[in-house]
């Protein structure tokens, strides 16, 4: 016990030290299939010319944290550096056979569902490490699901600064109004991370909110 | 409360029964006691209807466990998660936010918190009728 909290001081004190090369830990998170990767794939490949994960609209594409150290984001002249984290979609159930409908083979389908389970653990488990999350949800979808508030109230509780993405917007089913009125204390953005539309003001609220970031 | 006939297999509606759990019964029990008297209404194939709410870090809690257990226990595939609140959800994240929260986990007796297995709710929003047969009976 006292060892390991020794161990973090010193742990705590090299990276003190080494401040100078710090970077913003900014996590993507929210339901599957709501545009995390692609949100962050078109970020990383602005910046850095490289994605970061692969896109499907097979839910629970991304079954591992998967991040990019040292993304230096520029804008209007400010620059930024952030890492990079897409995480797994949180889900409070995961059926194999929803994947059956995307034509995936039952053994793969049985694969990939025991993998989404631990992607959500990994998940849930990266919370405490960020410094800045971005909650990305799908705008066409119901805002009021429980998920959605979960991973909100945990990054409160932990006094980590939210932007929250109401993403697709380039869909017709669109809703940001609903968005913003499920979660009337934050900034909701709009954008289409697919075709990088209102990405600008997108940037703007990331530095804003990253400044608070000591 | 209901539907008293239990026993049934997991996942199916035959068997399931609605159970509630007044504040007093989770009030003393600390987050690790908790979740698991919570996981064993739901896989004793129960909805569960909960006075009061989960504080976040509990609602993880609940989330991380629900997924080691699938592929672990028949039939399981997880949990629908729904939190009623008279407040709304607004009042209770601005509540957060000020750090009122131990008033509200449990004790936002406003609150109602319904945990049920995914299969379960699955048939129901499949067949609404079935379930109003089944509490009639
Ligand atoms: N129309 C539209 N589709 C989008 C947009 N962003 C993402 N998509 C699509 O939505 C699907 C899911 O995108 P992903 O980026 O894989 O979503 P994710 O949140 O990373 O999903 P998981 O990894 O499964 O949690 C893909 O088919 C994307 O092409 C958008 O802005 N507009
Ligand atoms: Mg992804």
């Amino acid at each position: 016990m006292v060892i390991k909290i020794f161990k973090n001081f010193i742990k705590r004190m090299f990276s003190n030290i080494f401040k100078n090369n710090k970077q913003i830990k900014l996590g993507f998170y929210g339901p599957p299939n709501a545009g995390k990767t692609s949100l962050a794939n078109r970020i990383c490949k602005d910046f850095t010319g490289e994605e970061l994960g692969s896109v499907s609209n097979v839910p629970h594409e991304t079954r591992n944290v998967q991040f990019k150290e040292k993304v230096e984001i520029d804008f209007k002249g400010k620059k930024m550096v952030f890492k990079m984290v897409d995480t797994p979609g949180i889900a409070t159930k995961i059926d194999y056979e929803e994947f059956l409908k995307y034509k995936v083979k039952k053994k793969d389908a049985k694969k990939r569902a025991k993998e989404a389970t631990q992607g959500v653990i990994e998940s849930i488990k990266w919370l405490d490490d960020m410094n800045v999350v971005v909650v990305v949800l799908d705008s066409t979808e119901n805002p009021y699901n429980q998920v959605n508030i979960t991973i909100i109230g945990n990054l409160v509780a932990r006094k980590i600064p939210v932007l929250i993405v109401a993403n697709k917007i380039d869909k017709k089913k669109s809703n940001i109004k609903k968005i913003e009125a499920a979660f009337p204390e934050y900034d909701v953005v709009g954008i289409s991370a697919k075709f990088g539309k209102n990405l600008e003001e997108f940037y703007e609220s990331i530095f804003k909110i990253s400044k608070k970031v000591k | 409360m209901t539907n008293k006939k239990r026993g049934g297999s997991l996942g199916r509606i035959k068997g399931f029964a609605i159970q509630f759990l007044p504040y007093s019964e989770i009030k003393d029990l600390d987050s690790n006691r908790r979740i698991k008297k919570i996981l064993g209404v739901v896989l004793g194939n129960n909805i569960l209807i909960l006075q009061g709410r989960l504080y976040p870090e509990e609602e993880t809690r609940l989330i991380g466990d629900t997924m080691a257990m699938i592929g672990h226990v028949k039939h399981f595939k997880g949990i629908e998660l729904a939190v009623i609140s008279g407040n709304g959800q607004e009042g209770f994240i601005e509540n957060l936010k000020r750090g009122i929260v131990n008033v509200l986990s449990g004790g936002d007796l406003g609150a109602i918190t319904i945990i049920g297995p995914a299969t379960i709710v699955k048939e129901i929003k499949k067949n609404p009728k079935k379930i109003e047969l089944l509490l009639n009976k």
